[in-house]
């Protein structure tokens, strides 16, 4: 907060930027906006420090805890930045009085299950709530079932309630493939996507709208309706984890829940996934959860039937024995057949 | 004639984003909005009908003025009220309720004596809109 703006020599000191641009607001993150409704339009040969304002709506705070919380998607991360960046630029032009339309901010998160499109989401929530694009910044999560009605004349409302409740803040549709449905002309989803494409276009002050699903039917998808693909300004593709990417999630959910493994465990559980991820139904940090979740099962299991005083330690610690009695050790053949039996096991 | 019920009565109409700082306090009180309509201006009718359910679980005034911009698109003529109801024991009544639209030519209100038994009379308020039947009192 020291950092002064650059001021060229000769001109007196902006004050009243000065004050905006380095005064902690108290209440909330909104910095940025409390800061642009009490200063004044700056003029011309007034400078400002970009890099000052963002740093004071807190934007960077999230984005840093993007960084460290969630592992690899260094794609998504640097689109996350660029966004950013572009939505600080904007406020520091309307400052100066450059109008500018306000920047479509509507996006579709693509990529397998369990990448994390919805805590991108979540967070991207709140970095447009910090930069004052969002009123609230809350995230309402849909997906077809509850847009689409039953019957002739249910939709409409049934959308336009769920559009409302997001309203001020994000509404993330999973899986919006499934709106369109291309074998039914008279599906009811057709006239969801029309209202969605109608407050999208009106409405973009109030609301954000993400669209997420696998990317290939997305591109189906957007091909099919043109008027949804045109109206997103971003695609963000989410790539899957490699195996180590995956380990790292692991610790840090470990972590997260008060585990560790033990020093034989850890190459087991990387050897649990490398057996897992050509599989089908492969759900990247989901898997990796539910694996987690078997693990700290047996290894209760395992504490109860062996029937010996247990130390604090031994309640921490998952050992290999944990994670090598799961299903994709002991079956060694996979065919599809115990595939189809063993779907809930991991 | 200016009719003048509810919250706010005696001030000039409220502008979009006056109604909308309204707005946002009842959804900080926690109150459930709901907007009405009507073109039966009498002080008594206290039953509008209703434009769509009252709306619960909202987080924004962005999406009463919606519905309230929904609702003046449809009967542009008529009166449109928001209000706000108070659902917690002990109150569990209307918190708030103002005019947020009205007709640009109202019409007044006559008023009617009624000569009883004993030369007693009973005085009444007649809406001059209410001659013409419901959908047509302020068409024009």
């Amino acid at each position: 907060m020291t950092q002064e703006p650059h001021v060229p020599f000769g001109m007196p000191r902006p004050s009243a930027l000065d004050l905006a641009a380095t005064v902690p607001e108290t209440g909330g993150g909104n910095g940025v906006l409390a800061a642009e409704a009490g200063g004044r339009e700056l003029s011309a040969p007034e400078r400002i420090n970009v890099e000052a304002e963002a740093r004071d709506s807190g934007v960077f705070e999230v984005i840093e805890d993007l960084d460290r919380e969630l592992v690899g998607l260094d794609p998504v991360k640097t689109r996350i930045r660029e966004v950013a960046a572009l939505l600080v630029v904007d406020m520091a032009r309307r400052r100066f009085g450059l109008e500018a339309e306000r920047p479509n901010l509507h996006m579709c998160f693509t990529g397998s299950p369990g990448t994390g499109k919805t805590t991108v989401a979540m967070r991207m929530a709140t970095v447009l709530h910090r930069l004052g694009y969002l009123a609230k910044g809350h995230l309402v999560a849909v997906t077809r079932d509850e847009l689409v009605g039953q019957y002739i004349g249910h939709t409409a409302p049934k959308t336009r309630e769920v559009l409302k409740r997001a309203m001020g803040g994000v509404l993330f549709i999973d899986e919006a493939y499934y709106l369109h449905r291309q074998e039914n002309e008279r599906d009811y989803g057709q006239e969801a996507i029309e209202i969605l494409l109608q407050v999208m276009e009106n409405q973009r002050n109030d609301i954000v709208v993400i669209l997420a699903g696998y990317k290939d039917r997305m591109d189906q998808f957007f091909s099919s309706n043109p008027g949804m693909g045109s109206r997103i300004a971003h695609h963000i593709d989410f790539p899957d984890y490699s195996l180590d990417e995956l380990l790292a999630i692991a610790r840090i959910m470990l972590d997260r829940q008060r585990y560790t493994f033990s020093s034989d465990a850890e190459p087991a559980f990387r050897e649990l996934m490398a057996r897992r991820m050509p599989q089908p139904r492969f759900a990247n940090a989901r898997s990796v959860r539910n694996a987690l979740e078997r693990a700290r099962l047996r290894q209760a299991n395992r504490l109860i039937s062996d029937g010996k005083l247990v130390t604090r330690d031994d309640l921490m610690r998952i050992e290999a024995a944990d994670i090598h009695k799961s299903r994709w050790f002991t079956e060694a053949g996979h065919d599809e057949a115990t595939e189809v039996r063993a779907v809930p096991a991991l | 004639m200016h009719v003048t019920q509810g919250t706010f009565s005696y001030l000039p109409p409220l502008t979009d984003a006056q109604l909308k700082a309204q707005v946002q306090y009842a959804l900080d009180n926690g109150w459930a909005l709901s907007v009405e309509f009507t073109d039966d201006p009498h002080p008594r009718n206290f039953l509008w009908d209703m434009w769509g359910l009252p709306m619960f679980d909202l987080r924004d005034p962005a999406a009463i003025l919606l519905e309230v911009q929904r609702c003046r698109d449809a009967y542009p003529t008529r009166y449109i009220r928001v209000n706000a109801y108070d659902r917690t024991l002990g109150r569990q009544t209307t918190a708030l309720s103002f005019i947020v639209q009205r007709p640009k030519d109202e019409k007044g209100f006559r008023l009617e004596r009624q000569e009883g038994r004993d030369r007693q009379v009973r005085y009444t308020l007649h809406p001059y809109a209410a001659d013409r039947p419901s959908g047509e009192r302020y068409e024009r």
